[in-house]
């Protein structure tokens, strides 16, 4: 049927097409200057921000689980599923670029997990954890672990509506690792040092890696720990209880 | 590294606001970038390229603002600066809490025609 001109004609009818075509091409272009003032991630935060209210308004305490990759995300949260989650009802919503290796590790080790693949992103937004959360009865929960994709960078830009912004960096990675992403263990409110079983095989120095910490995130708290041994968790679950307020 | 996905947010402004403006190109983009909000012009300038490319955006100029990290130190009651994520005070040596300045990620105006 034709479109066109609601003629009712099958589609390939001919139009007899009469434009006028007398655009003056002399003429000078008028530029028009629009000033707008726009917060790119303006959107981002008001979405954060609806996360937080709903994760408040279920009484949850929200992680963002931060690190490079192979710091040893997925492991800890393994040893949360274990030790914890059997009084604690946790959740996890899981980041990477791809596969859902990590949702099913951790469902194997008895955790509620959904994965989100970001394809092509570096990093989780506000929106991806608002659709994964819709799949979640959140009353029913203590703890929300977000476990962002393995990156020291551009993840600390996005606000998910966490309560507590989580920074891991291992042993194995350097004492210097704070001052080479400042901007990410800026934003810590708690950072973890993990594998910490390994820290005499790698003669890791614990009071360079601690100063460092210090100057970049003078207000977090810091814990050695290894998911391996326990070393260091009890000390954790105690800051995730006070983080529910006692 | 997510410059990219930034920067598909400016076009979708841009886009947007070109098309309820009536307008036949977009000649300019101008954005205004903190020091610290961890981006990098160089990776915005090709992204801008790649994704303008097929629009009614294409060839257009993006400018971009640099704004410098200000920071306040309490103890002295007064902003310094340091392009730096540390905020050490350059007076006291107090690490500062309070960046005011230095994460500023905006699409500040448009020019079109």
């Amino acid at each position: 049927m034709c479109l066109d001109c609601n003629c009712g004609q099958p589609q390939n009818h001919s139009h007899d097409h009469s434009h006028d075509h007398s655009h003056d091409h002399g003429k000078k272009h008028s530029h028009t200057h629009l000033q707008l003032g726009l917060d790119l991630l303006a959107r981002n935060n008001e979405l954060a921000q609806q996360n937080r209210q709903r994760f408040a308004s279920s009484g949850l305490t929200v992680i963002n689980l931060l690190s490079s990759p192979g710091s040893g995300k997925t492991a800890l949260l393994e040893r949360l599923a274990k030790d914890w989650a059997p009084q604690h009802p946790l959740a996890v919503v899981v980041g990477d670029l791809a596969t859902d290796n990590d949702a099913q590790r951790l469902r194997r080790a008895g955790v509620e997990a959904i994965q989100i693949t970001t394809g092509q992103a570096c990093h989780l937004e506000a929106a991806m954890v608002q659709r994964a959360v819709a799949e979640l009865q959140l009353n029913e929960l203590e703890l929300l672990v977000i476990e962002n994709v393995g990156n020291l960078v551009c993840p600390a830009a996005y606000d998910l509506g966490e309560s507590l912004r989580l920074v891991m960096l291992s042993v194995t990675e350097g004492e210097d690792k704070p001052l080479k992403y400042p901007s990410m263990f800026q934003s810590a409110d708690l950072v973890l040092i993990s594998k910490i079983d390994l820290a005499s095989a790698v003669e890791f120095n614990h009071g360079l890696a601690h100063r460092h910490i210090k100057q970049v995130a003078p207000a977090a708290t810091v814990l050695e720990l290894s998911a391996k041994t326990g070393a260091g968790m009890e000390q954790l679950y105690g800051l995730l209880q006070q983080g529910r307020g006692g | 590294m997510h410059e990219l996905s930034l920067m598909e947010t400016i076009r979708d402004l841009a886009l947007n606001q070109a098309q309820s403006h009536g307008a036949a190109r977009i000649e300019a983009v101008r954005l205004r970038i903190g020091s610290l909000a961890g981006v990098e012009p160089e990776a915005l300038n090709f992204a801008f390229e790649v994704l303008m490319a097929n629009t009614i955006g294409a060839g257009a100029r993006l400018e971009i603002e640099t704004l410098p990290a200000e920071w306040f130190c309490a103890p002295c009651a007064r902003p310094f600066r340091a392009e730096d994520y540390l905020g050490l005070c350059p007076s006291c040596g107090a690490i500062s809490r309070e960046l005011r300045q230095g994460r500023e990620l905006q699409l500040t105006s448009l020019e079109l025609s």
